[in-house]
């Protein structure tokens, strides 16, 4: 019979320990499917920091590194300088990580135009801990930390990371994406095979923000989480290309 | 004998990186230790090496953390204030057995105190620093041309042992220029199977990791870790002895304290006390077997040290409080003089070592 579906080389074959719902799961998948598409697994290292994708070296069968909170795009600097040629370098971080404790590694990595591939996953909560305020938690959401709502008053707003990257000369390609519905996900895709394809053409930091869900912290069924995400997350966090220098470039 | 080049410590310490193999260098401006970055930005990219300046510390650390775990030779230097925020990568490494070179050009502390030389970070880098159980092999130079054989030096332990070894220098061995050798030996590094350099798709994955869950795996990798510390002790303890076999005053001295000392040892001779010095080169491992031997024929120790006293507590357990053991010291950048140890030793000699 033939094979119309299977789990891409890159992926191992083991259950995750990721909640049910989480959609952490598929975009695991996708950024297998692109290192397979790109035939680049044998020379591809990855990069989970600290947070719910921590256990990620036990599900990619590329080369992995766990590293410290927040400072996967500094590891991820070190890994590609090593050896610019052929490492091909990706960090996988969610929003605390990227936004709150690592945002000096990130903003710098982008203004440095690190060739390197960044896959920012913002579920707006803080997952392995137990649900609490991320710098992305939507005004008024409720967590553990912010249990009568996020007040922007007492703790500020909400940090948009791709428009604020936007504004550096140094980052080559920002987009927004989500995987809540099924042409979200076939968008998200491309827009990771494009973040690989960057750093292999040499042109430079490339994140691709995945507007993901919590459904065990946000206390919703599955469903209901990507609902709230169409209802909420979007109109906040509006999905798109944020910046591709070398489009701009060439329309130029 | 091989020319000598008249040289800054800290940039004896960059060249002697580079004669090392070390083509990475990751750092972050801050005195007394700034050559170092200065020299290395000079000199990397006519050589085909990286140098970067990093946001902060911390970021250098990490960009560490990613070379060594590329399996690269790589270092990193910092001053004090700098190396604390190091500490957590330096955890991290100890975590996942990584190699690399931390260097410290101490200054008086503690929060950001001065820029002046000082030795108070000996029990930041002998006990490891940062969080967890862990050690760091510690080489302490004396002199510009330990600064740039015990750099070399360091990248071999650390790539034998999968450790992080730190050069614990001060602001004046940074600062003080000094005719060097370069002319060393060096040990290639050895090859790193457990490198996250790519499978090739040719073997399993690598994973560079200091993560355990387990309660009863994380306890035996502190064990297999702790063996490691224990070979490291047994092959890697390094000293000098400067008349030191029939002493009745034995001082223990390292870096400037070091050189401060042997001054105040040799006017002692010559005032017919019979004074002598142990001089650590490691501080971990502390060289414990010297200070027993001399505990047997000494009748007072005398630590010489840049801190408010943090070695004389190895001093102590090393001789097992057999003889008393004073301390001489100056702090927050002051270093102690010639004179200033003469006259603890001369006060040692009068009170015949019930000081």
């Amino acid at each position: 019979m033939a094979v119309v579906f299977d789990k891409p080389h890159a992926l191992i074959d083991v259950p995750l320990h990721y909640c049910p719902g989480c959609t952490h799961g598929i975009v695991h998948r996708l950024v297998a499917e692109v290192i397979d598409e790109l035939g680049i697994e044998g020379r591809t290292i990855g990069i989970a920091p600290v947070g719910c994708s921590v256990m990620a070296y036990n599900y990619f069968n590329c080369d992995m590194i766990e590293a410290a909170h927040g400072r996967a795009p500094a590891v991820a600097t070190g890994v590609k300088r090593a050896d610019p040629e052929n490492n091909i370098v990706f960090t996988y971080q969610g929003d605390g990580d990227l936004a709150s404790i690592g945002m000096a590694e990130t903003v710098h990595a982008a203004a440095r135009n690190e060739n390197i591939t960044v896959i920012f996953i913002n579920n707006a909560i803080y997952g392995m801990t137990g649900g609490q305020m991320a710098p992305t938690s939507l005004p008024g959401q409720v967590t553990q930390t912010s249990p009568y709502g996020r007040d922007p008053k007492l703790c500020g707003y909400p940090i948009k990371v791709c428009e604020m990257l936007s504004e550096l000369d140094g980052a080559e390609y920002l987009e927004r994406v989500t995987v809540n519905s099924v042409p979200h996900v076939r968008q998200a895709k491309k827009a990771i095979k494009k973040a690989f394809q960057n750093q292999l053409d040499g042109k430079g930091f490339s994140l691709v923000e995945v507007i993901s869900s919590c459904p065990t912290n946000w206390g919703m069924t599955p469903q209901k989480a990507l609902e709230w995400i169409e209802e909420k997350m979007i109109p906040y966090y509006p999905l798109g290309v944020y910046k591709d220098r070398s489009a701009e470039k060439e329309a130029e | 004998m091989a020319d000598k080049v008249l040289m800054k410590g800290n940039e004896a310490i960059a060249e002697a990186a580079i004669r090392a193999g070390c083509l990475h260098y990751f750092g972050y401006p801050i005195t007394p230790q700034t050559e170092v970055a200065a020299y290395m930005a000079k000199k990397m990219p006519k050589i085909g090496g990286v140098f970067l300046q990093a946001e902060s510390e911390i970021a250098a650390i990490n960009m560490v953390y990613g070379v060594a775990s590329a399996g690269k030779r790589v270092m990193t230097s910092s001053s004090s204030p700098g190396i604390s925020l190091k500490g957590e990568g330096i955890s991290y490494m100890a975590g996942a057995d990584l190699p690399a070179l931390v260097v410290n050009v101490q200054r008086g502390g503690p929060g950001l105190g001065g820029i002046q030389p000082s030795q108070s970070d000996y029990f930041q880098s002998t006990r490891g620093g940062g969080h967890g159980d862990y050690h760091m092999i510690v080489l302490a130079p004396a002199s510009v041309q330990e600064m740039a054989e015990l750099t070399v030096k360091g990248f071999e332990l650390a790539d034998k042992y999968r450790m992080t070894a730190m050069i614990l220098a001060d602001g004046t061995m940074g600062q003080m220029m000094e005719p060097v050798s370069l002319d060393f030996d060096v040990t290639p590094p050895p090859e790193k199977p457990w490198a996250t350099t790519g499978t090739k798709m040719q073997r399993e994955h690598n994973i560079v990791n200091s993560l355990s869950l387990v309660p009863e795996e994380l306890e035996q990798l502190n064990f297999k870790r702790y063996e490691k510390y224990a070979e490291v002790i047994k092959n890697e303890t390094r000293y000098e002895e400067y008349m030191v076999d029939d002493a009745e005053i034995v001082i223990a001295a390292f870096g400037i304290a070091a050189r401060v000392s042997k001054n105040a040892v040799n006017e002692a001779r010559a005032q017919g006390i019979k004074a002598g010095l142990i001089r650590p080169i490691t501080l971990w491992p502390f060289p414990t077997a010297p200070f027993k031997k001399a505990a047997e024929h000494a009748k007072q120790f005398i630590s010489v040290e840049l801190s408010m006293g943090q070695m004389i507590e190895d001093v102590k357990l090393a001789t097992e409080c057999k003889v008393p053991v004073t301390l001489c010291n100056r702090a927050g950048g002051m270093i102690p003089s010639p004179e200033l140890v003469l006259e603890a030793i001369k006060k040692a000699h009068k009170n015949g070592g019930v000081d």
